[in-house]
């Protein structure tokens, strides 16, 4: 059993200086923990969810709860991530609407919420927010920051601005900066949602909301989330519930109604402004210029920790040949770094998806850190 | 552990760094990261051995070791080593001059084509002979190589590097055991290990 918890700062006139310049606060951030700190501090493990997750990264929240947190088969008991041995940290992301402040907060001067007048936030100013939590956890240094997805750029931020408290590092299916590709895709979910009248310029927490312009949105996010070979398998041509055509435009291939299905469900938990917001972030996010003028190689020759590297053969978001400049560019920096390309044929989902494979390699490196930095710490 | 790997585990000093290119399921590494407390990376190509490797605690990356020994700045490593690989390799000496670009050392080890058997294997009957060391047919064989000890000492000078140590090595018994061969190792030995350097 979990409980979701905030966690408050950045009380004016401290606000929370974020990359654009801006400040923002007071700034709340929702979190859960799984598992227990031990008394050297030395077994957290902090996870960075992707685009639409949030704070509840496994387990339950009471006994009738229907559905686990959104990794719950890699964060568990004997799992994975096996929380009778690691302390887990999983906070919403600054932006988001899950519990963390974002454009759906009230904004204290306004006493509305914020719509477009929240701040353009970046993966950096996600990663302070998560810092200032482990400070107000004590938990000084992470053994492991992991997370695929938006969540594995997080990863990779953590390692750049906070060397000194990341041992070891998981960026799953993930990339240093987004290709035109996954820039392009965003733009047009992104369109999808300004170009529903019922967006208002982001003014419409009083009124009807977008969901139209949201679940076009969500449903172009599911074609990239998944792959030729996934779709061919799950659906191929396929029709829902008929035999023949309906010669109209309802839904008549398997494709069409699990996709209008998907974006159904996510209007129902998800916000229009924060989905601009996170989508913007990740299109901004560049390692390479924010961190080494430009070159991968000197961005990483600042990280101090040891890497695991993950990727899905049949992503095409985030496709291998990215994970792969990562790798070269962490070992040109003298990094440990391990590297796997695991076959799957679920595309950029796959991460999410049970995989033994998955689980054992990040139960063996986290086991190694763990034992390399004891001996370490001994050595001190 | 195999007996050409014992061997070369016993030429590396405590403590030092060590790149294993074609690591497999990371036998030595592991011995040597136990036993001698070297720091070991590895490189292997075959996704079922990589995750194996990382599960076991090593730190190995997938990859084709003719190009990711190329992204390491010079002398990142104290050895680098090419066990029963090089028999396999496109490029060889492009291979070697990396390695020892990466490497302060290596090992490179191989099996002895000029081995009595296998030349008598091939002047009896006539067939491209199929050993215990090389149980391939020419048609499915991924050794694109033959090499033989006398070969590799050619190869020494064509290439310019040093052989710094030579054994050759009889194994037997699913190569759990084996014993040093002194007298016609080129006749005699079912593998060669070398420890080469670059020329002063």
């Amino acid at each position: 059993m979990v409980e979701k918890r905030f966690f408050r700062f950045a009380e004016p006139p401290h606000e929370m200086c974020l990359e654009s310049g801006a400040g923002l606060g007071p700034l709340t951030v929702a979190y859960e923990t799984c598992g227990v700190l031990n008394r050297e501090k030395s077994n957290a493990v902090l996870v960075c969810h992707a685009l639409s997750g949030d704070s509840h990264v496994a387990g339950y929240y009471t006994r009738e709860d229907p559905k686990p947190g959104w990794w719950d088969i890699m964060v568990g008991p004997g799992k994975g991530i096996d929380t009778d041995r690691y302390f887990v940290i999983c906070s919403n992301i600054l932006g988001s609407c899950m519990g963390s402040t974002g454009p759906c907060s009230i904004d204290p001067i306004t006493n509305s919420p914020f719509g477009l007048n929240f701040p353009m936030v970046t993966i950096g100013d996600m990663v302070k927010a998560q810092k200032a939590l482990l400070d107000h956890l004590g938990v000084e240094k992470v053994l492991t920051v992991v997370g695929g997805s938006i969540g594995g750029m997080q990863v990779l931020e953590w390692c750049m601005r906070y060397p000194d408290r990341v041992v070891s590092a998981i960026p799953l299916a993930t990339t240093t900066r987004h290709s035109a590709l996954a820039i392009a895709f965003n733009e047009v979910a992104r369109q999808a949602i300004m170009s529903d009248p019922n967006w208002n310029k982001g003014n419409y927490y009083e009124g009807p909301r977008p969901d139209t312009g949201l679940a076009v949105a969500r449903m172009i996010g599911h074609i990239t989330y998944l792959s030729d070979e996934a779709m061919r398998h799950k659906f191929g041509r396929r029709l829902q519930g008929k035999d023949y055509f309906s010669f109209n435009f309802d839904a008549d291939f398997q494709v069409e109604s699990y996709l209008r299905h998907q974006g159904i469900k996510f209007v129902e938990r998800f916000d229009a402004n924060a989905f601009l917001y996170i989508t913007k972030a990740a299109d901004y996010y560049d390692l390479s210029s924010l961190h080494g003028g430009g070159s991968a190689v000197e961005a990483f020759s600042k990280a101090r920790s040891r890497f695991l590297v993950v990727s899905f053969t049949s992503d095409w978001l985030y496709p291998t040949y990215q994970s792969r400049s990562m790798v070269q560019a962490m070992k040109k920096s003298g990094l440990d770094v391990s590297f796997c390309e695991i076959e799957a044929e679920w595309g950029h989902d796959a991460f999410l998806l049970p995989s033994k494979r998955l689980s054992a390699l990040i139960r063996g490196f986290l086991e190694r850190v763990e034992r390399e930095n004891a001996g370490e710490s001994h050595a001190f | 552990m195999r007996f050409d790997l014992r061997l070369i585990a016993s030429w590396i000093r405590s403590g030092s760094k060590v790149l294993d290119l074609g690591c497999g399921d990371g036998d030595l590494l592991t011995y040597l990261q136990e036993k001698r407390g070297v720091s070991a990376t590895g490189i292997e190509k075959d996704e079922s051995k990589v995750a194996h490797c990382i599960e076991r605690g090593l730190s190995v990356l997938q990859g084709d070791i003719n190009t990711e020994i190329q992204d390491y700045p010079d002398h990142s490593f104290d050895y680098v080593i090419l066990s029963r690989t090089l028999q396999q390799v496109y490029a060889p000496d492009e291979l070697i001059r990396s390695l020892l670009r990466v490497g302060k050392k290596g090992i490179v080890s191989f099996p002895n084509f000029s081995y009595w058997r296998v030349r008598l294997q091939l002047l009896s009957s006539g067939y491209a002979p199929v050993t215990e060391q090389l149980p391939f047919e020419w048609y499915d064989t991924p050794n694109i190589r033959v090499i033989t000890l006398r070969d590799f000492m050619k190869f020494s000078r064509d290439v310019e590097f040093q052989i710094l140590k030579m054994v050759a090595i009889k194994s037997d018994f699913n190569n759990k055991v084996g014993h040093v061969v002194r007298f016609l190792p080129n006749l005699r030995a079912t593998y060669g290990v070398f420890l080469i350097g670059k020329e002063s």
